[in-house]
């Protein structure tokens, strides 16, 4: 049993054990609320309401031993549901349950209230209706054929990360400032200052509703403490009890009361609606060394209880499932973590000095001993990381299950400062969720869906026709026989990518609007600088800095199609256009020729090869050129970044073969790696091919490189992984994670499911146990080029 | 303009020299060790690999020979390599992948350019450029050409050398080289000339003078069962460097990973001569080396 305490031990293995189940308690607390409240009060108001009402009435839960407390819902690993998001059908509901993979046991008990309570009111009120009901017949017919997701489909925009405002103020002056910021108003000058107050008051309202939370917390624990005749956990229970007196109705004063603090805010977020992506601490190291260093100095704590502390908040992450996800949301997100991330390490954000403290240590120590999906833990290493650290980071990395994953500190502040954000901004900054990027606690940064951009090209090479749905979904670019050059195709494909593209952001605008005026999120916007002083909302662009984001999908493949047509048809003249379209559509069977010569001898993205990384450079620049500074209706700028989630096996699965070889429904790259099995010179070509691109102008890169355990043994091991990580950051990489489990290891486990039930593998960014991904994403993992040192 | 004939440049080398390196592979050994792992680097001429378990017959390189160098003989494609030119049609359109040309003429310029592009690698991690083979030295001019061209670019260099060249050719790279890697495979002369096909005299004469001039010399020593792997070997070996520049020692124990390589050139392998030597006996010699105060390490 892992752990480092024999408390951590037992917490951690009901953490892993319990079944994930769901809970309707918040629905029907949230259903009866509206239905006495809605449209009698502003919409903010209202939402604050109800978040209040939720922190009022729901059940408490303090397990035995835990010393940091706080569910989403009941118990851990029960999820609460979102009916105004997206109210599940009892079909829904059945299949969450009896799926196989990233199930959630419904009861018919369960079902029935859904039905009866419910359901009666959401329908056609949750804003899963009132989008799915504002799209045009073209954004459907795209989004059904799987040129791209939609993330706000079901849940809501997520992705604020915690900066340092609450470790230093708690909600009473949180609560303080919204209340001096009301008075502020200028009704007489200001057309908006009516709006703003509703918003200001919701704030304010959901700063009691936190408050009230904790105290009840307090409370909770005294009648525990009462009862309990164990002494020391008497004890126990009673230092609780006095930390959530303090947070988070005031600041923390101690380290444990900032890991409360950081909790309750958790918590908070993640019921105030289903944001996608829970909620990240951030640079939580920088954060709490303070109070880890006060009280060391101080004599009140030491590392061993340091260390049970964080491994107590490591397991309360694990705890809470990502709500349970249906469709194609589910396809792109398969998963039951929640994308919480954790950056550690990097430089100090207020001196610009080098940031590894002994809490940098401690969190490596935890994640390492820990071994959990979640959180989704990651180092930042910059040019001023020592060794030491970065050593310390690849050998957990080393261990195989994908966890750290490191981040360039320069290439991130670089990233956000050439998006507009001041430089003290920039350095409060980090990846979350997956990779991408932003200024913590001062920035809404929306991922709205993932591009197909593979199979774009694929409508381009059939005049925009898709042969999955049978449909005519693209613009009509020409008939690729008839193209004289590569100019001709590459320009088609452009013209199609930009009618995408188009396509994609009208319907985002729409959603975006629905999310500003229906689905307000005030506890949020306290958390985010600059709602509180616009006083707006974060979902109606409130924040200092507003981005939304499009992950491009792909660029491995659609880089490789690219040059296998320019290579064989246009120069080489090794077949024609139409004998390529005609392979193609035979899934490449009886033209086993054309098939050796795209996928075995043509040029292709991942091998430092110029001829094809210039493609790549160029539909990189074409894809983002397209999306990059685009302005969202409520003042987000558009921006891109290169991460799949799981979202390259959904896109594949709805797809032809393709010009470079890749067969029918496989999947597509995922990140920027190279298409799988391309990548023949081995990690160092990956990383120059990779690091072409300008990452500092994109908000994120995702790379994954897998090792055979051999093959990195030893200290020799440490240093080449160490080294490899440098020089890529050198070259302005943004992001890597490693693999380390053998082919061999992989095939077996697919076999014997049983024998392998810890095995966790990086799927994205983030780790998932291999048992929990559904087959065609196993063997993806599986295909996915193993680097081994010579 | 110089060339040399190369059958692989390998990046992210991590076992021929210290840090991240690529090795160039050198076509053309004075050597012919029963154990070779690298048996296409021996002939200094192309050669073609043929997997014969995978070719089907199916005649695609006998017609697109633009020389016409391929013929079907008792159920194998025969090349004639005195027509080769190495245009590689054959490989690219054989559907199978049963056919790989070995060796590909090379100018100092692209050699360089190639190896170049993992310069931020070599930085990070101490690493650099290591010329192997096959045997570098018989290529000479090339290489003294190659080595100064990376000495002026100031990157690390290694010469993995077999030792059985004129000594001049030593000489003439030797300021151009930060690390020798100095393959030693037997003491015993008559046994030298059993499996390697020649003597050892030149080789550790010219070992003895290397010392003399150059100050880092790490030594490479196959162990193989059947052949060297015996105390008395690894003793007068020791007796021999006693007082030399040997600044570091490895031990390779013998593998038989190129088993089919020997088969798709048609050469044959004396598998039965020869085994892996057990762990222990590993240990053994590299304690033994370290006795003597040698940094020793056990595999590339």
């Amino acid at each position: 049993m892992r752990g480092y305490t024999e408390r951590t031990k037992k917490l951690r293995e009901e953490s892993v054990s319990a079944q994930p189940r769901i809970s309707l308690e918040r629905a029907l607390l949230e259903t009866e609320f509206y239905q006495e409240y809605y449209g009698k009060v502003e919409t903010p108001i209202l939402r604050a309401m109800n978040f209040k009402n939720y922190m009022e009435k729901r059940k408490l839960y303090i397990g035995e031993g835990e010393l940091i407390v706080g569910e989403k819902s009941e118990a851990p690993q029960v999820a609460p549901t979102f009916p105004e998001l997206c109210a599940h059908t009892v079909e829904d509901m059945t299949v969450m349950s009896e799926r196989k993979y990233i199930n959630f046991k419904t009861t018919e008990e369960e079902r029935i209230i859904q039905v009866e309570r419910i359901l009666p009111y959401w329908e056609k009120r949750s804003t899963r209706d009132k989008i799915l009901g504002s799209m045009t017949q073209e954004w459907k017919d795209c989004y059904a054929a799987g040129m791209f997701t939609e993330f706000m489909e079901q849940r809501a925009p997520g992705h604020t990360v915690a900066d340092d405002k609450f470790y230093h103020k708690g909600f009473l002056d949180f609560k303080k400032e919204i209340e001096e910021a009301i008075d502020d108003l200028d009704f007489l000058n200001d057309a908006e200052a009516y709006d703003k107050k509703s918003q200001l008051e919701a704030m304010a309202i959901s700063c009691d509703a936190i408050i009230v939370y904790g105290q009840r917390y307090a409370t909770y624990a005294r009648e525990l403490a009462e009862k309990e005749t164990d002494q020391k956990r008497k004890e126990e229970l009673l230092w609780v009890a006095h930390n959530c007196d303090v947070v988070p109705a005031h600041k923390p004063e101690t380290y444990a009361q900032a890991l409360q603090m950081y909790w309750f805010v958790h918590i908070g977020v993640t019921t105030e609606v289903n944001t996608w992506d829970a909620f990240s601490p951030g640079r939580l190291d920088q954060y709490l060394y303070p109070f880890y260093k006060k009280e060391f100095e101080a004599g009140t704590i030491d590392y061993d209880k340091a260390r049970e502390l964080m491994e107590c908040l490591w397991i309360k992450f694990n705890n809470q499932p990502a709500p349970p996800k249906v469709g194609i949301t589910l396809k792109e997100s398969a998963t039951y973590t929640d994308f919480a991330n954790l950056n550690t390490g990097g430089i100090n954000p207020y001196t610009g000095e080098n940031g590894v403290n002994d809490v940098s240590y401690i969190i490596l120590d935890t994640m390492d001993e820990m071994k959990l999906l979640q959180p989704s833990s990651n180092v930042q290493i910059s040019r001023k990381t020592p060794d030491e650290f970065l050593k310390r980071a690849v050998e957990i990395s080393r261990k195989g299950w994908g966890q750290p994953a490191f981040y360039n500190t320069e290439e991130l502040i670089q990233e956000l400062i050439n998006a507009g954000k001041s430089f003290e901004d920039a350095r409060f900054g980090g990846s979350s969720g997956c990779v991408e990027t932003g200024c913590h606690g001062r920035e809404a940064y929306v991922l709205t869906g993932y591009l197909n951009v593979p199979k774009i090209f694929e409508l381009t090479m059939n005049n925009g026709f898709d042969k999955y749905t049978n449909k005519q979904i693209g613009i009509k670019t020409g008939n690729p026989e008839d193209f004289k050059s590569y100019d001709e195709l590459q320009n088609a494909f452009f013209k199609q990518l930009e009618y995408i593209i188009n396509v994609k952001i009208r319907g985002n605008n729409v959603i975006e609007k629905i999310f500003a005026e229906h689905m307000p999120t005030p506890f949020m916007s306290v958390l985010t600088t600059g709602c509180k002083e616009n006083g707006k909302d974060y979902n109606a662009g409130g924040s200092k800095y507003n981005t939304r984001y499009i992950q491009v999908v792909g660029i491995g493949t659609i880089t490789d199609c690219l040059a296998s047509v320019k290579y064989n048809v246009y120069e080489q003249k090794r077949f024609t256009m139409k004998e390529l379209l005609a392979a193609i559509d035979a899934n490449f069977a009886g033209y086993e020729m054309i098939h050796n010569l795209v996928l075995n001898h043509t040029p292709k993205y991942g091998n430092d090869d110029d001829y094809a990384d210039n493609i790549m450079l160029d539909v990189f620049a074409n894809v983002r050129d397209r999306i990059r500074g685009r302005k969202s209706v409520c003042k987000g700028t558009y921006q891109i970044d290169m991460l799949p989630t799981t979202c390259h096996v959904y896109f594949g699965s709805v797809m032809t073969a393709s010009a470079n070889g890749r067969l029918k429904e496989k999947p597509v790259t995922d990140g920027i790696s190279p298409e799988k099995g391309a990548d023949t010179n081995g990690p160092t070509a990956v990383l120059k091919s990779c690091a072409k691109m300008d990452h500092t102008s994109t908000g994120g890169t995702l790379l994954n490189q897998k090792f055979t355990p051999s093959s990195i043994a030893g200290q020799n091991g440490i240093d080449n992984v160490s080294a490899l990580i440098r020089s890529y950051f050198e070259m302005n990489g943004h992001h890597i994670q490693f693999n380390v489990v053998d082919r061999q290891t992989l095939m077996d486990a697919q076999k014997h499911p049983d024998e392998y039930k810890d095995l966790i593998v990086r799927v994205a960014g983030y780790s998932d146990l291999f048992n929990n991904l559904e087959k065609a994403l196993q063997d993806e993992i599986i295909a996915r080029t193993e680097q081994a040192f010579n | 303009m110089n060339k040399a004939n190369v059958f692989n440049i390998q990046k992210f080398s991590v076992h021929d020299g210290p840090g991240i390196r690529t090795t160039v592979f050198f076509k053309g050994c004075p050597l012919n060790c029963l154990w070779c792992h690298n048996p296409e680097s021996q002939n200094s001429k192309k050669q073609i690999l043929l997997d014969g378990s995978k070719c089907v017959l199916c005649g695609t390189c006998v017609k697109l020979c633009p020389q016409g160098a391929v013929k079907i003989e008792n159920n194998v494609p025969v090349t004639d390599m005195g027509k080769c030119t190495g245009c590689r049609q054959c490989e690219i359109y054989c559907i199978p992948v049963a056919r790989q040309v070995a060796g590909r003429e090379y100018t100092v310029e692209e050699v360089v350019k190639e190896v170049m592009k993992d310069e931020v690698f070599y930085k990070q991690s101490g690493g650099g450029v290591t010329l192997s083979g096959g045997e570098p030295l018989i290529q000479i001019d090339f290489l003294e050409e190659l080595l100064v061209k990376l000495k002026e670019k100031n990157i690390h260099t290694a010469v993995d050398t077999c030792g059985a060249v004129n000594f001049e050719n030593i000489r003439r790279i030797s300021d151009y080289t930060d690390v020798f890697l100095y393959d030693i495979k037997l003491m015993d002369d008559k046994k030298h000339t059993e499996f390697t096909g020649v003597s050892n005299k030149l080789i550790l004469d010219n070992l003895r003078r290397l010392s003399e001039v150059h100050e880092n010399i790490n030594l490479r020593m196959p162990i193989i069962e059947g052949v060297n792997a015996d105390v008395n070997h690894i003793e007068k070996t020791i007796d021999f460097i006693r007082g030399l520049n040997v600044f570091s020692i490895n031990l390779l124990p013998y593998h038989d990973i190129a088993k089919h390589k020997y088969k798709e050139l048609n050469i044959n392998y004396d598998e039965d001569k020869m085994s892996k030597p057990s762990d222990e006996k590993m240990q053994n010699f590299k304690e033994t080396f370290e006795k003597e105060g040698y940094k020793v390490k056990i595999g590339g």
